[in-house]
């Protein structure tokens, strides 16, 4: 009840249109839904935008240091959305895997299980104009441990003005949400081909 | 028992008799032609027709209610209106990361405060909120922001869309301020008369516009806004609204004159929101959610037609 109040309320105030350029596919397959991040308002829109026999079985990744704070946001992340809530930095992590990262991983796979999706936004972090930033590693890793779910790009338009970096309210202007065509890891496939890869399917539904 | 309605004189309750007759007929030939189209560009534009057709009916729904439940119910409408109008607007028009502050104080402090003076009628502040007060913060909110790029572009942006979105929109429901010695049809009347020749009109231009139309008038902002359509609809239009100087404060001369000049407004802020379009690149302002036409894309036709007809009204008619 709550959670498709919630749902609705999230694309009125975003003032969501949702565009899927394939349909959105059994709710029992298992997929990781991969966002551009902008603003806090991200992870609700994209779990808003699923429709709800998908809804129910996708999980959040979100920040620990963001969301995991203050009551009214941890009770909605943690009993609304079932976020995951990992220590950022680590699923982020550049270059050279530390223990933290792997064993991120470790959490987000064991969250997973057999039949639960998720949302992530492999940039780690919010991009403060809007342009896609670099991929981090995260994403890859996942895969790598579970390379049978499959990859659907959503790209999120305009919530960069509606709710910047560094801002408390939200400006009630209208956004997109576009959902691209679910895609896998390759056998053998080098990370910085894979992030190209995911980068451009998630930029050609910009222009979509 | 039939519930109170205050504000449903006989003049309106006439007035919205004959607009359900008309959306009858409409119904009915639309449902003819979608029969009888054969080819796909005739079944396109019946579609088209069709769709408007029930967009009327919501459209009428809703304003019998909001005229039903008195000023409140219109005051409401047209405040929703605006928002979601000023939303349209601020969504397709450039601006910076550094006019979040801005653009929160028209959504949540201007645009509602404008409509609390109409419910106030307090018609001193109302009409000079936007021009003066909004005119002056906003350029200077802006300049304590601190981003100077493109700072008359964006100012003039802001400005703009609350001139249009919410403080011209405002002089509909402002009509209830006026009171008009001897006019019969209450207050919501001089509203209703407004949003029916207006939309008569752009039904007219457009179905002018689409039988006739040969010669656009501007065919860089608009190649629909044809010579035929425009002179068609208009001389339809003042016709129709003549006929109807019954429903109003007016004789029929000066009710013909009040649609000339309701029309020709209605044009002028049709073809000047088109204008906007054009510029960026779309064409209609509901343009990311698909298939649809915006709000601002409904109310263009009052944008300019609302606060002249207001202020005529009030130089000549209000004592």
């Amino acid at each position: 009840m709550i959670e498709r109040a919630l749902a609705r309320l999230a694309r009125i105030i975003a003032g969501a249109s949702v565009r899927w350029t394939v349909p959105p596919g059994p709710p029992e397959v298992q997929r990781v839904y991969f966002g551009n991040h902008t603003s806090h308002l991200d992870f609700i829109l994209i779990w808003s935008a699923l429709p709800e026999a998908v809804r129910v079985r996708t999980r959040p990744i979100a920040g620990a240091d963001y969301w995991g704070r203050g009551r009214v946001r941890r009770y909605l992340a943690t009993r609304v959305f079932h976020a995951v809530l990992i220590e950022r930095g680590a699923l982020a992590s550049h270059g050279r895997e530390n223990r933290g990262a792997l064993q991120t991983i470790d959490v987000i796979a064991e969250a997973m299980g057999e039949d639960t999706s998720i949302i992530v936004f492999p940039e780690g972090t919010r991009s403060a104009d809007g342009a896609l930033l670099p991929f981090r590693s995260g994403l890859y890793h996942l895969c790598q441990r579970k390379p049978e779910v499959e990859l659907v790009p959503v790209y999120l338009d305009n919530l960069t003005r509606i709710l910047p970096k560094g801002e408390v309210l939200p400006v009630p202007l209208l956004s997109r949400v576009t959902f691209g065509a679910a895609m896998r890891l390759e056998p053998g496939e080098e990370k910085r081909a894979f992030n190209d890869r995911m980068r451009e399917a998630l930029i050609a539904l910009r222009d979509a | 028992m039939l519930p109170h309605f205050p504000q449903l004189n006989p003049i309106l309750a006439r007035l919205m008799l004959g607009v359900v007759v008309l959306l009858i007929i409409g119904t009915i030939v639309g449902a003819v032609l979608a029969r009888r189209a054969t080819s796909e560009t005739a079944q396109a534009t019946v579609a088209n027709l069709n769709a408007r057709i029930r967009a009327w009916w919501v459209m009428i729904a809703v304003f019998a209610v909001a005229v039903a439940t008195g000023g409140i119910g219109s005051i409401v409408l047209f405040a929703a209106m605006s928002f979601l109008a000023l939303r349209e607007f601020m969504t397709l028009t450039p601006t910076s990361r550094a006019d979040h502050g801005v653009l929160l104080w028209a959504f949540f402090i201007f645009a509602p405060i404008q409509y609390v003076l109409v419910w106030m009628q307090w018609y001193g502040l109302f009409a000079i909120l936007i021009p003066v007060y909004a005119f002056v913060t906003i350029p200077g909110r802006m300049a304590l922001a601190g981003d100077t790029a493109r700072f008359l572009e964006r100012t003039a942006t802001v400005q703009w869309g609350l001139l249009a979105c919410v403080y011209c929109v405002s002089y509909a429901p402002a009509l209830l301020m006026l009171v008009v010695p001897g006019y019969a049809g209450g207050r919501t009347g001089l509203l209703f008369y407004l949003v029916l020749i207006a939309q008569l009109n752009d039904v007219l231009q457009y179905t002018f516009g689409k039988l006739v139309g040969r010669r656009p008038i501007a065919p860089t902002v608009s190649p629909n806004k044809t010579w035929e359509g425009f002179i068609g609809g208009t001389v339809t239009t003042v016709a129709i609204g003549t006929a109807l100087w019954w429903a109003t404060p007016f004789p029929p001369l000066v009710a013909g004159v009040m649609s000339l000049v309701i029309t020709i407004m209605g044009f002028a802020g049709g073809l000047t929101m088109s204008a906007i379009k054009r510029d960026r690149g779309v064409k209609d302002f509901g343009a990311l959610i698909q298939g649809h036409g915006g709000v601002l894309d409904r109310v263009d036709s009052l944008l300019f037609a609302a606060p002249v007809y207001f202020h005529l009204i009030r130089f000549f008619y209000v004592p």
